[in-house]
């Protein structure tokens, strides 16, 4: 499996990703934002970071950049795309994914490890999961306060494709376990074809017992194994 | 053509939340600004341009926000003629 993995300026997860990739058996490649064409590729990994600065939206002006073209024309063809946290506003931003991310209510920047529930696991990026597993995964953002207009975020819900919810150790989606204000706890969503998957927590950061948490192997197993049968 | 300054600002929409807003509104009423009910935090963005007229700068005023200034989910903006720059253009 080719795995493409862009790298923006202020990208700072982009070796995590590079990593986590490996690991599973992934064959990935760095491809520089400027530069075009993502042919022969089985997937596209957008990073997390702070293209840009974070300068005028948060994923505003990397969503530019021209290899965006390639990615967007990429996801339309069904192409399996993965965004974390700056990769997740890159796709907002791009109109790949609906909604915004917002600055965090606490108007805090958000460091921590947090729960997951999956809410589906019959994607193409969670099928190593159950539906309802908790998971332990870290995230670290400013801008992570997943809004959308009321339309919008019915159709999700209507459509299930909140793949994540922030929870607590109970595996409820209460108020004090949402670390950014998100409508309904809401840290990860597809397309509706579901082949593109925005997400704030870092599951790149969760590959090694050694730093704290596994939890995050599955999504790029399952990845794998749904680019092997498909 | 003509060199011209334009005011663009972009700010929340209405009813969305703005943390920025409510920290400094509660900053304010901490300060004895009791009085004050509501901050909504937005920004202006100065663009300097050449264009034929000033119909056709405010016009690319407006697309540039369409595509870039303004995320059309969360922001709300407008656009302002500052004027014509002096010295510039033929």
């Amino acid at each position: 499996m080719k795995v493409a993995v862009i790298t923006f300026p202020g990208s700072n997860c982009d070796y995590d990703l590079y990593k986590a990739a490996q690991q599973v058996g992934g064959d990935a490649s760095f491809i520089w934002h400027r530069e075009r064409g993502i042919e022969g590729y089985d997937a596209v990994l957008l990073p997390g970071g702070f293209s840009y600065g974070d300068y005028l939206r948060a994923g505003a002006i990397a969503r530019m950049s021209p290899i965006m073209e390639d990615v967007i024309s990429f996801a339309n063809a069904g192409g399996p795309v993965l965004g974390i946290c700056n990769g997740f506003q890159i796709l907002c931003e791009s109109g790949l994914l609906p909604g915004a991310l917002m600055h965090n209510n606490s108007l805090k920047f958000e460091s921590k490890d947090v729960l997951l529930r999956v809410e589906r696991a019959d994607t193409m990026f969670t099928a190593d999961y159950k539906a309802g597993q908790i998971l332990r995964i870290p995230i670290a953002h400013g801008e992570g306060n997943y809004e959308a207009d009321k339309e919008t975020l019915e159709a999700l819900e209507a459509e299930g494709r909140v793949v994540f919810r922030y929870v607590n150790a109970a595996g409820e989606t209460s108020a004090n376990a949402n670390p950014n204000g998100s409508w309904h706890n809401i840290a990860g969503i597809t397309n509706r074809a579901g082949n593109v998957l925005g997400m704030m927590p870092h599951p790149e950061r969760a590959m090694e017992e050694l730093l704290g948490s596994t939890d995050g192997v599955a999504l790029f197993t399952s990845m794998v194994a749904s680019l092997q049968t498909s | 053509m003509s060199q011209y300054r334009l005011e663009v600002r972009v700010k929340p929409r209405p009813g969305l939340l703005d943390p920025q807003g409510k920290a400094i509104h509660h900053s304010l009423n901490s300060l004895g600004w009791e009085g004050v009910s509501d901050i909504r935090v937005g920004k202006a963005i100065y663009v300097d341009m050449e264009a034929d007229s000033p119909d056709a700068a405010l016009e690319a005023a407006e697309a540039m926000c369409r595509k870039l200034l303004a995320n059309p989910v969360t922001e709300d903006f407008e656009v302002s003629m500052v004027g014509e720059l002096e010295g510039a253009g033929s």
